[in-house]
């Protein structure tokens, strides 16, 4: 088999339907790679061979029978978020460490019933708490285009997987950027669709009102292919939309000739790489090449996206990581001396600092006497950050912005200075806020490292958002470039 | 706002972590930080402006009252740290 590990989702499936490969070659060579490479990357924590190996003979014998989807038998990973059966499921913390999940997320039965296969759980910041993937408890996660940097957090495993072409997609959660940072840092295309399009289920909670999985992939149609698997309403999650999920792959499509594209005033000023800036025209202009119309729009209340974003978080993670008290699962400390030692030693061993320090402050900001002037007033500033949007949409089809003010950093460079590291997610968290769907797509690269270029949908318009970035991948190469030394 | 180590011993215990004395100091100097970031919140005028608790307007999905799953103690209380007879073994709670 020549390079297969460079294909897309759309590409190997054909492939696998001509009989060119297998499933079973397919899932034996990327495993090859992760055993030759990962080393190197720290991309996954578990590896699960044996059941890829199962699941890439029952895709074969589906092929064989005529009764496969486009996805079945393609070799992919999940985030270590997702709760999978029988397996371990870490969320990158110790906490986590010893726990097997006794059952599936509804976004890995999803993509399993398609035919996916599953080749193991990868790398994360810890709770997804982080945008370089150094908080996690299994060790930093490297960057393939440059091993001294961070890939971004918090999905940042199934990002470098995925550039390093150790899998040919993965899945991602993104509550305040997760999966668009580090896509934006690593080379790759990466979705969060609305909230609630996406099951909740099984999937670890962080914040409740924010948390959204979705796919990261080498390309917009692919991301088009593997949402049309994962969308869908869920019973089992209250806040799942209940609506039906659009032709995500038919949309790719149409022309954009005419379509209004919202430059964010306020996200190509202060604060922006220069190189990050000139890559991002080069994008907006390749959109306007097709026959797009820039017009400029503002998000005047942007600025306390990060302020009010890091009262919200907090404070569901502080009420959502109540749960683990070293009673039913988790870390369980030494001969505890009562029931209050107990909780307190379990969760100062099983947490790490960053997930202590969120923690505290949503538990400070929920506190009696504290409730107004933090939970209530960020809801406040919440309103206005979506009203922004409201209006911006009214004067635009989609909103185009940088990913990320800057490309990746070196490992080490931000992990003192928690503050710092929060400002990664300045132009991805306030579309959290809003729940809007954003797609971050490679624009050309800067100072020889990848530049994510961000497209934000107004609510569950992922399928003209997906046109949008395909169309634009159709027209340049910039998401074909990959990582030399992989 | 900036945290005694008082404050953060406080808060520690609301969230029911255990936190030494190093660990305090430097804790109430990086809360102290991400407060005073949070507080770039006060400069808006967010009079009269309705709070947006969820993304989407939807009420809470109420379903019919009836069994939807099985019994299944022994797979759900394998990942127990201690269990013994179906129960979960927790250090004395009551003299």
């Amino acid at each position: 088999m020549s390079e297969p590990h460079n294909k897309t989702i759309a590409q190997l499936s054909a492939g696998l339907a001509a009989g060119d490969f297998s499933s079973v070659e397919l899932t034996t060579h990327f495993l090859d790679r992760i055993k030759q490479f990962d080393g190197q990357l720290n991309s996954f924590i578990t590896l699960t061979e044996e059941q890829a190996l199962v699941q890439a003979r029952s895709a074969d014998e589906r092929i064989a029978a005529g009764s496969a989807t486009a996805l079945t038998g393609i070799p992919m990973a999940h985030k270590d978020i997702f709760c999978t059966l029988g397996v371990k499921t870490s969320c990158g913390s110790k906490m986590l460490d010893n726990f097997v999940s006794p059952y599936d997320s509804t976004v890995v039965t999803k993509l399993q019933d398609a035919g996916m296969v599953m080749l193991g759980k990868t790398n994360m910041d810890e709770f997804a708490m982080g945008s370089s993937n150094e908080t996690s408890y299994f060790g930093p996660v490297r960057n393939p285009w440059d091993t001294e940097r961070v890939p971004g957090g918090s999905s940042g495993g199934s990002a470098s997987a995925v550039a390093a072409r150790l899998c040919a997609a993965a899945t991602g959660t993104d509550t305040g950027g997760s999966i668009r940072q580090p896509a934006a840092l690593t080379g790759i295309t990466g979705l969060k669709p609305t909230y609630g399009r996406c099951s909740r289920w099984g999937m670890i909670a962080f914040a409740s009102s924010l948390d959204q999985a979705g796919p990261m992939t080498q390309t917009a149609e692919d991301a088009a292919m593997m949402l049309a698997a994962m969308a869908g309403f869920d019973t089992k999650d209250s806040t799942s939309a209940d609506r039906p999920v659009d032709d995500y792959v038919s949309a790719l499509g149409g022309d954009i000739k005419g379509l209004k594209i919202g430059v964010v005033k306020e996200f190509m000023g202060e604060g922006l790489d220069a190189g990050i800036a000139a890559s991002t025209q080069a994008a907006i202009d390749a959109l306007t090449g097709l026959g797009a119309e820039v017009v400029e729009v503002s998000l005047p209340n942007a600025h306390l996206s990060v302020p009010a974003y890091y009262v919200v978080a907090p404070a569901e993670c502080s009420s959502n990581l109540s749960r683990f008290d070293g009673v039913r699962y988790g870390h369980r400390c030494e001969e505890p001396k009562d029931l209050e030692d107990l909780y307190k030693r379990s969760r100062s061993e099983g947490f790490g600092d960053e997930v202590k320090r969120r923690i505290m402050i949503g538990a400070y900001a929920l506190s009696a006497g504290y409730y107004d002037a933090y939970y209530l007033k960020a809801q406040r500033v919440r309103q206005l950050i979506a009203e922004d949007f409201r209006q911006a949409f009214k004067q635009c089809d989609l909103i185009v912005s940088p990913t990320s003010p800057e490309g990746a950093f070196k490992l080490g460079e931000k992990s003192d200075d928690p503050v710092a590291m929060y400002m990664a997610d300045i132009y991805t968290i306030a579309v959290n806020l809003a729940g809007l769907p954003g797609i971050s797509v490679p624009a050309p690269m800067s100072a020889g490292m990848p530049v994510g270029f961000q497209l934000i949908g107004n609510l569950f318009e992922e399928s003209r958002l997906l046109n949008v970035a395909h169309q634009l991948q159709l027209a340049t190469d910039w998401h074909q470039q990959t990582p030399a030394n992989f | 706002m900036s945290l005694t180590s008082d404050d953060v011993e406080k808060i520690a215990h609301l969230a029911r972590l255990a936190v030494d004395a190093a660990e305090t100091e430097s804790l109430s100097h990086d809360l102290s930080n991400i407060l005073n970031l949070v507080e770039q919140m006060d400069a808006a005028d967010t009079e009269g402006v309705e709070p947006m608790a969820h993304p989407m307007e939807m009420s809470q999905r109420l379903r019919v009252d009836e069994a939807t799953e099985s019994n299944q103690r022994e797979l759900y209380m394998s990942n127990a740290p201690e269990a013994e007879n179906g129960l979960f073994i927790v250090p004395k709670v009551i003299e």
